[in-house]
C-alpha cells in the first residue's frame, strides 16, 4: 500500500487531485452527481475504455502508439457474435474473442517488429484492414448476440459491482504486476526510454515489442466481448473513434507519449476522468456540442502539464 | 510541491471553465420554464435521447420536442448519441439516474438498446420510441413515420415522371436500421411491379452526404445512363446531387425527409422530390405522447405521423 502510494506520488499526484476537484465541482452544481448508484454506473461507463487503455498504456510506455484498437474491438465482438449464434458455449466465446483480440495485437507487433514500420502506420493499415473485415464478416449488419449466460458478463454484477467493472479492476491489477513487478515490464520501460540502450544492455526489443501489442489486443478482444454483450449484439461500427478515447485516457493519466514512463494507474484515473467528465455533463444537460469542446480542452491541459514536467526533466 | 501546486492551479482554472460551460448550458434551458411559475409545482422532466444531432433532421426533431416543452412548461433533457450505440446506452443509463419521469428514445440500432430500454424498465421509467424502434424492452409507444408508404410515394412519383420506362439507382441507408428497410421494402413494393423499369443499380450510401457523393460517382462510372435515383434520405440525395452536376447529368433525383436544404433544392428546380418526413411533428407529438403516459392516459402503441411529397409545383 505505502508502496502503491509512492508510486503515484513518483507519477505525479496532478491527475489524481484533477479527478478529485472535477468530482467536487459536478458534486456541488448537481444532486444526482455523488450517489452510490451513479458511482456504478460510471464504473460500468468506463471500463471499455479503461480496458483499452490499459493496453494502451504498454504500447505507449514502450515507445508506440496503436490506432487499431477500436477496430480489433468491432472485430473481435463480431466473431464472438457469430460464434455465439452457432452455439458455441459463453466461457468459450469469451476465450474466443481474447485470442481473437491477442491474435490481431500480434499481428501488429510483427508487422512492427519484423516489418520495420512504424507503428503509426502499421496500425493505420489495421485499423482500416480489422474494420473492412468486421464490414465483410456482418455484411454491414448488426449481428444478434442474446444469450443468457453470455450477457450476464455485461449486464450482470457481482453482489453490487457490475460484471465488466470488476473484470476491469482484476485486468488493471495484473497490469500493474506485469508492468511493475515482472522482468518482461521492465523491459517494456527500457525499449520505451532508450531503444538503442536497451538493445545494447541485451534487451530483445522484437520480443518486447510483439508483446506490447499483444497485451494491447487482448484487452481489445475482452473489451469487444463485454460491449457486445452489454450490447445484445454486435455493431459493425463499434469502437470506432475509441482508439482516441483511449490515447486521451493515457495521455490524461500522465504517461507520456514519447515513452518510457507512465503506468496503469494514472491511466485508470485518466479513463476515470474522461468517463466523469461525459457522465457529469450529461446530468448537467450541457449540450453535446460543449462537452467535446470540454473534453477537448481538459486533454489539452493535460498534455501542457506533462510538457512543463518533462521540461523540467 | 511548487510543482504540484502549479499543476493543481492550471486543473483549477480548467474546472472554471468547465464550470462556466456548464452554467451556460444548462442555465438556457432551466431559465425558460421559470418564467411561469403557474405551472412549477409538479414540473415535468423529460428525457430525450437522440441518435445524432449531426444531422438536421434530428436538430428538428430536438426543436419540435423542445418548443412542445416550453408551450407546457416541461423539461427536456437532451442527450446526442453521435451515431454509437454503447454511448446511448450510456446516455439512457444516466437519464435513469437523473430520474426523469419518461424517456423519449431515438434508437442509433434496434437491437442495441434494448438493455438500455431493459434498464428503463426496470427503474419504472416509461420509454416512447420515436422514429426508430428497439427490437426488445417493453415500449409503451412508438412515433414514426410511416416509412412503407413514404417509399411507396417515392416509387409512384419515378413511375409517373418516367412515364413508367427507364434505368433507376437507388441509395440506401445504414443496413439494418429500420427506415432504409421499410423506404427500400416500400420503394420496392411498387416499382418491382413495372416491367419497364429497372433498378439497375443499388449501393448503401449510410444516409451520409459524402457517402452518397461517391457512391453517386462510381454508380456513374458503371451505369452513365441512369434516369431516375431514389435516396433513402435527403443527405444522400444532395451528396448525389454534387455527383451528378459535376458528370452533367440531368435525371430525376427523389430524396427523402424533406429537410430544409432539399426542399431549397427542389424548389431551385435541382432535385425533382422528397418524401417530406415530418421530424418537427414527431418530436411535438413525442412530447404530448409524454405528458398522456405521465399522466397515465390511454395511448396508441403505435402512432404513424403523416409524409407527404414535396414537389416544385
Amino acid at each position: 500500500m505505502k508502496d502503491l502510494l509512492q508510486k503515484l506520488r513518483r507519477n505525479g499526484m496532478g491527475p489524481l487531485i484533477g479527478l478529485a476537484l472535477i468530482c467536487i465541482a459536478l458534486t456541488l452544481l448537481s444532486d444526482r452527481f455523488f450517489s452510490a448508484s451513479n458511482i456504478l454506473n460510471i464504473a460500468r461507463q468506463v471500463s471499455i475504455n479503461t480496458l483499452l487503455a490499459v493496453g494502451m498504456t504498454f504500447v505507449i510506455i514502450s515507445g508506440g502508439i496503436d490506432l487499431s484498437v477500436g477496430s480489433i474491438l468491432a472485430f473481435a465482438g463480431a466473431l464472438a457474435a457469430g460464434a455465439l449464434a452457432s452455439g458455441m458455449d459463453t466461457g468459450i466465446v469469451l476465450l474466443y474473442a481474447c485470442l481473437i483480440g491477442l491474435a490481431g495485437g500480434a499481428l501488429n507487433g510483427l508487422l512492427i517488429a519484423y516489418g520495420r514500420i512504424a507503428p503509426f502506420v502499421a496500425t493505420l493499415g489495421t485499423m482500416t484492414l480489422f474494420r473492412g473485415a468486421t464490414l465483410i464478416y456482418t455484411e454491414g449488419r448488426p449481428v444478434r448476440a442474446v444469450e443468457e449466460g453470455f450477457n450476464a458478463l455485461g449486464g450482470g454484477y457481482l453482489g453490487p459491482i457490475p460484471t465488466p467493472v470488476v473484470i476491469t479492476a482484476v485486468m488493471v491489477f495484473l497490469a500493474w504486476f506485469v508492468l511493475n513487478r515482472m522482468t518482461v515490464g521492465r523491459r517494456v520501460f527500457a525499449i520505451g526510454g532508450n531503444e538503442e540502450a536497451a538493445v545494447l544492455s541485451g534487451i530483445k526489443s522484437t520480443y518486447s515489442k510483439i508483446f506490447v501489442y499483444a497485451v494491447s489486443g487482448l484487452m481489445c478482444g475482452l473489451a469487444g466481448a463485454i460491449l457486445t454483450s452489454r450490447l445484445m449484439s454486435a455493431q459493425p461500427t463499434a469502437g470506432a473513434g475509441y482508439e482516441l478515447d483511449a490515447i486521451a485516457a493515457v495521455v490524461l493519466g500522465g504517461t507520456s507519449l514519447s515513452g518510457g514512463q507512465g503506468g496503469v494507474l494514472g491511466t485508470l484515473i485518466g479513463a476515470l476522468i474522461i468517463g466523469v467528465l461525459d457522465n457529469g455533463l450529461n446530468i448537467l444537460n450541457v449540450s453535446s456540442f460543449y462537452q467535446q469542446a470540454v473534453k477537448g480542452i481538459v486533454i489539452l491541459i493535460a498534455v501542457l502539464l506533462d510538457r512543463r514536467n518533462a521540461a523540467r526533466g | 510541491m511548487k510543482r504540484y501546486l502549479k499543476a493543481a492551479s492550471l486543473v483549477v482554472t480548467s474546472l472554471v471553465m468547465v464550470g462556466m460551460l456548464a452554467g451556460c448550458g444548462g442555465s438556457k434551458e432551466a431559465a425558460k420554464p421559470a418564467d411561469k411559475p403557474a405551472e412549477s409545482a409538479k414540473q415535468m422532466t423529460v428525457g430525450i435521447a437522440l441518435s445524432t444531432l449531426n444531422n438536421p433532421f434530428f436538430v428538428d426533431m430536438r426543436d419540435g420536442a423542445q418548443a412542445a416543452a416550453d408551450k407546457m412548461g416541461a423539461k427536456l433533457v437532451v442527450m446526442d448519441a453521435q451515431d454509437d450505440a454503447s454511448k446511448q446506452v450510456s446516455q439512457v443509463e444516466n437519464l435513469i439516474q437523473q430520474k426523469v419521469d419518461i424517456i423519449l428514445l431515438n434508437p442509433t440500432d434496434s437491437d442495441g438498446l434494448v438493455t438500455a430500454v431493459k434498464d428503463a424498465n426496470k427503474a419504472n421509467i416509461p420509454v416512447v420510441t420515436l422514429d426508430r424502434s428497439v427490437s426488445g424492452g417493453d415500449v409503451v409507444s412508438h412515433i414514426a413515420s410511416d416509412n412503407v408508404a413514404g417509399g411507396k410515394l417515392a416509387a409512384d412519383f419515378v413511375v409517373k415522371s418516367l412515364n413508367g420506362k427507364g434505368k433507376v439507382a437507388e441509395l440506401e441507408g445504414i443496413a439494418g436500421t429500420s427506415a432504409a428497410r421499410d423506404r427500400g421494402q416500400g420503394f420496392h413494393s411498387l416499382i418491382d411491379n413495372e416491367k419497364d423499369i429497372k433498378v439497375a443499380a443499388k449501393q448503401p450510401a449510410d444516409f451520409n452526404r459524402s457517402k452518397g457523393m461517391t457512391v453517386m460517382e462510381n454508380i456513374l462510372q458503371s451505369q452513365p445512363d441512369i434516369q431516375a435515383v431514389f435516396c433513402h434520405n435527403d443527405e444522400m440525395a444532395l451528396g448525389a446531387l454534387q455527383a451528378l452536376q459535376a458528370a452533367k447529368k440531368n435525371v430525376i433525383l427523389v430524396g427523402f425527409d424533406g429537410g430544409a436544404d432539399a426542399v431549397k433544392a427542389v424548389q431551385d428546380g435541382k432535385m425533382s422530390a422528397t418524401v417530406a418526413q415530418q421530424p418537427k411533428l414527431i418530436g411535438e407529438m413525442g412530447l404530448q405522447t409524454a405528458e398522456k403516459v405521465v399522466k397515465k392516459e390511454k395511448v396508441e402503441s403505435k402512432i404513424p405521423v403523416a409524409l407527404k411529397l414535396i414537389t416544385k409545383q
